[in-house]
């Protein structure tokens, strides 16, 4: 579904993608670890089209995306939840739903909208509870349901989730994982998703990427990876099993 | 909620010349703050709700009531082909200017558009052919309505409001649309706004021409109605004033930008008793104001009076 080859990015003079090439299926998900600064995030804003690569090609479902702008590439199907959240904060819950069908308020596509609306409520009651509420007074945990849903507003095909866990109590990391896994299984969306919290992303992702200074230095399936001595020592931490099964 | 105020303003404003309909303040000052109005309302959807920055605003006004004056005195035109003529000048001109503009943000946009206003301001000074110069225009035609001549301070006042209440109705169901929320989204964080798919240069200019637009009205049918235009009216004080009126009132409020441009239209007609410290006292509400209630008048105070934070929302979104 979507097919990155030789991919470089840099931020003026400084090179931070440095030729990644990587591919997701249809109906997968993939997890993208690695350390701060390995490039994750600009690997997503550059698929986004947020930033433009200097080389190289980026396929989504058979279009190639390369130089599109981010508006053109939501149309086609593929969301960001950006870092951070970046949810509208004076807007209230519903509204920033809504932002979130942008594109599909200009078709006209009034009923299927507010259909995802009860889609998405069902997904995250605590924002049903909280729909005429501003966006700002949410918690961290319900403002990044508030991102997930948002970005499955525009109806993807496939969603592109960076540091979900970021900032959260570990109780709520595992329920927004666990909405992941079902929006991928039920809702049938094809996730790529950006984690430094490594544990959780390889024990809910198909296969991943292992990221190191702009460079993919390890892929596979991330039931191999999660046992590979090398991802042990650098990203889930030496003797962990020891430490935390005490 | 948001046609309920409306509402009662739209009251208050027929009621007041009934009452007074030989008062100053009522149908003079009236007229000007009508006409504020209607530019700070659209300054305030540019600056308020998309979160962006005109030095220059004035200057569109300035087009709008050049084009008038110059067509109708020296071409003849009539005056409501002047104006549609004002109207699509300066249509094209903010367009033109907005795209490169645009993708400045914060100081630097402010500078630019303070050197567009300026670049204008210049050029109406000295092109003293078409212009009359630093002396402007003067003896421009009255306005008309099928026949019915608009050519007293209560008609001015009847079409002024008019226009004026129709504008804030305009902004008011901008805002509730998803083209405001997009607006809003875009003063969030443009990137996040990107991440939704929304075009966020093409959401600023078309606001930015909007706004340009509605000032230009503005400017011709001032000009119609003082028979009279100068460079002065539209310098960089007056964009300045402009922005006064859109923050003081409280910025992302419709009914904020009203209350702008009503204080800043009266307030120096009431000081005027004060003679020489006219200025000064002047300065010191306008500073009291924006230290006590620093989100501005109308939401300031709408948040005095108000507890629920579900209101507080509805001071923000009306």
């Amino acid at each position: 579904m979507l097919t990155i080859k030789n991919l470089h990015t840099r931020y003026g003079p400084i090179p931070v993608l440095k030729n990644v090439s990587l591919h997701v299926k249809q109906g997968e998900i993939v997890a993208l670890i690695g350390t701060n600064g390995a490039g994750k995030t600009t690997l997503l804003t550059t698929i986004s089209g947020l930033l433009k690569p200097v080389k190289g090609s980026i396929q989504f479902d058979g279009v190639t995306i390369t130089k599109k702008s981010p508006s053109e590439i939501v149309a086609l199907g593929l969301s960001q939840v950006p870092e951070g959240r970046q949810i509208f904060t004076p807007l209230t819950v519903e509204e920033n739903l809504e932002l979130g069908a942008y594109q599909r308020t200009s078709r006209n596509d009034g009923k299927a909208v507010s259909k995802d609306l009860e889609a998405v409520y069902s997904l995250f009651p605590r924002l049903k509870e909280r729909r005429k509420q501003v966006a700002g007074t949410l918690s961290g945990g319900e403002q990044q349901m508030l991102a997930i849903g948002r970005a499955f507003m525009a109806k993807p095909k496939m969603l592109l989730l960076d540091e979900p866990s970021l900032g959260l109590a570990p109780k709520l990391v595992d329920s927004i994982m666990k909405t992941i896994v079902s929006l991928n299984q039920e809702q049938g969306l094809t996730i790529l998703i950006v984690e430094q919290n490594a544990r959780k992303a390889l024990a809910i992702s198909h296969r991943a990427y292992v990221l190191e200074t702009g460079k993919i230095v390890l892929q596979g399936s991330s039931e191999e990876l999660i046992e590979d001595s090398e991802i042990k020592r650098a990203y889930l931490g030496k003797d962990y099993a020891t430490i935390t099964e005490r | 909620m948001r046609l309920l105020g409306l509402g009662i303003f739209a009251a208050v404003i027929a009621i007041l010349p009934l009452l007074f309909p030989e008062n100053y303040y009522v149908t003079v000052v009236g007229v000007t703050m009508f006409f504020n109005v209607i530019l700070a309302v659209g300054l305030n959807l540019f600056m308020g709700y998309a979160g962006q920055i005109s030095l220059g605003h004035a200057a569109f006004f300035g087009l709008g009531a050049y084009s008038s004056a110059i067509l109708t005195t020296k071409f003849g035109f009539n005056p409501w082909l002047a104006m549609g003529a004002g109207v699509a000048l300066v249509w094209i001109v903010s367009y033109l200017v907005a795209k490169p503009i645009l993708r400045l943000k914060g100081h630097y946009l402010a500078m630019a558009t303070l050197g567009f206003g300026i670049i204008i301001h210049i050029f109406l000074v000295q092109y003293d052919t078409l212009t009359g110069g630093p002396d402007g225009l003067s003896s421009i035609p009255e306005l008309s309505i099928f026949g019915w001549p608009i050519n007293s301070d209560l008609r001015w006042y009847a079409v002024s409001a008019t226009v004026m209440l129709l504008s804030i109705l305009f902004s008011l169901n901008i805002v509730a649309s998803r083209h405001g929320r997009a607006l809003q989204a875009v003063h969030g964080s443009e990137v996040a706004a990107e991440t939704m798919g929304i075009d966020t240069s093409r959401v600023k200019v078309h606001i930015f021409v909007i706004s340009a637009v509605m000032a230009a009205v503005t400017g011709s049918l001032f000009v119609h109605e003082q028979a009279f235009i100068s460079p002065d009216s539209c310098s960089f004080f007056f964009s300045i004033e402009l922005v006064t009126m859109v923050v003081l009132g409280g910025m992302a409020s419709t009914f904020g930008a009203v209350f702008g441009a009503a204080i800043l239209t009266y307030l120096p007609e009431f000081l005027v008793v004060f003679q020489d410290f006219k200025v000064l006292i002047f300065g010191g509400i306008l500073m009291f104001i924006m230290i006590f209630l620093p989100e501005g008048l109308f939401v300031g105070l709408c948040r005095l009076f108000t507890h629920f934070k579900q209101e507080q929302k509805e001071c923000l979104t009306s």
